[in-house]
């Protein structure tokens, strides 16, 4: 392929741009879910998650996530610096597949959990939070 | 630090086969590593970042936790008794502290 001058830069140009832009928060969940997931393809339903729609404090966010016949559950937060949030296994004594908690929310952003079947699929859920005041000290 | 302290709430009695509620909460400051202290140092990370809970030596759930955890760490989630025994809580903390809380349950 023979490029003139003018296309070659405007080729260059538009690849540094490209590679510029800022995804590494996108590129970072999408690793979290895919180690979790070992790659396999994530069906949406059969997941609840429950979290506020607008978090006051981003400190402290109460959410709960419940999967009945799940093995695992991972929870991840699209827009924290780190997005891994919380990776809850249940044993034979759990009575329901279900747990909540509080986390911390460094901005209005999706709080994403997928949980592990007992038949080895994978299913999601994802919500957006709304976040006034975040809360990773940053 | 001596204050890490759990608490957790667990019915007193149950009838065999029930799904309890049981809420958890241990004071820790669940340092994210993301913050600064006045001269501009990161102050580490320093977080629980494992819960587990046993009933009668079976396990009931294992959590790992990452530093978007709130402070003083709350979880609250599901266990069937079918007999009376003990619900053993464990907390891993970062730097290798185990922290451990049990309570008994009577079961009709």
């Amino acid at each position: 392929m023979k490029f003139s001058r003018r296309e070659a830069l405007v080729l260059a140009l538009g690849s540094a741009a490209a590679a510029a832009i800022p995804l590494p928060a996108l590129a970072a969940v999408e690793q979290a879910i895919a180690d979790f997931t070992g790659g396999a393809a994530v069906a949406e339903g059969g997941i609840t998650l429950t979290t506020p729609e607008i978090a006051e404090n981003g400190n402290t966010v109460p959410i709960s996530v419940e999967a009945p016949g799940a093995v695992a559950i991972m929870v991840v937060a699209a827009g924290n610096p780190t997005p891994g949030v919380c990776r809850a296994t249940f044993g034979d004594q759990a009575g329901a597949q279900m747990f909540g908690a509080r986390i911390r929310l460094a901005g209005t952003q999706d709080v994403v959990a997928i949980a592990q079947m007992a038949d080895g699929s994978f299913v999601r859920a994802s919500n957006e939070v709304k976040v006034t005041i975040g809360g990773c000290g940053g | 630090m001596s204050d890490i302290r759990p608490r957790v709430r667990v019915p007193r009695t149950a009838s065999a086969g029930e799904s309890v509620l049981l809420k958890t909460l241990i004071s820790h400051p669940m340092e994210t590593g993301q913050r600064r202290d006045g001269s501009g140092n990161v102050i580490p990370r320093w977080i629980i970042n494992r819960f587990t809970c046993e009933f009668n030596g079976r396990n009931v759930i294992d959590m790992a936790l990452d530093p978007a955890i709130s402070t003083n760490p709350y979880i609250e989630f599901e266990a069937v008794v079918d007999e009376t025994g003990e619900f053993t809580f464990t907390w891993h903390d970062d730097n290798g502290d185990v922290y451990t809380d049990t309570q008994s349950i009577e079961v009709a």
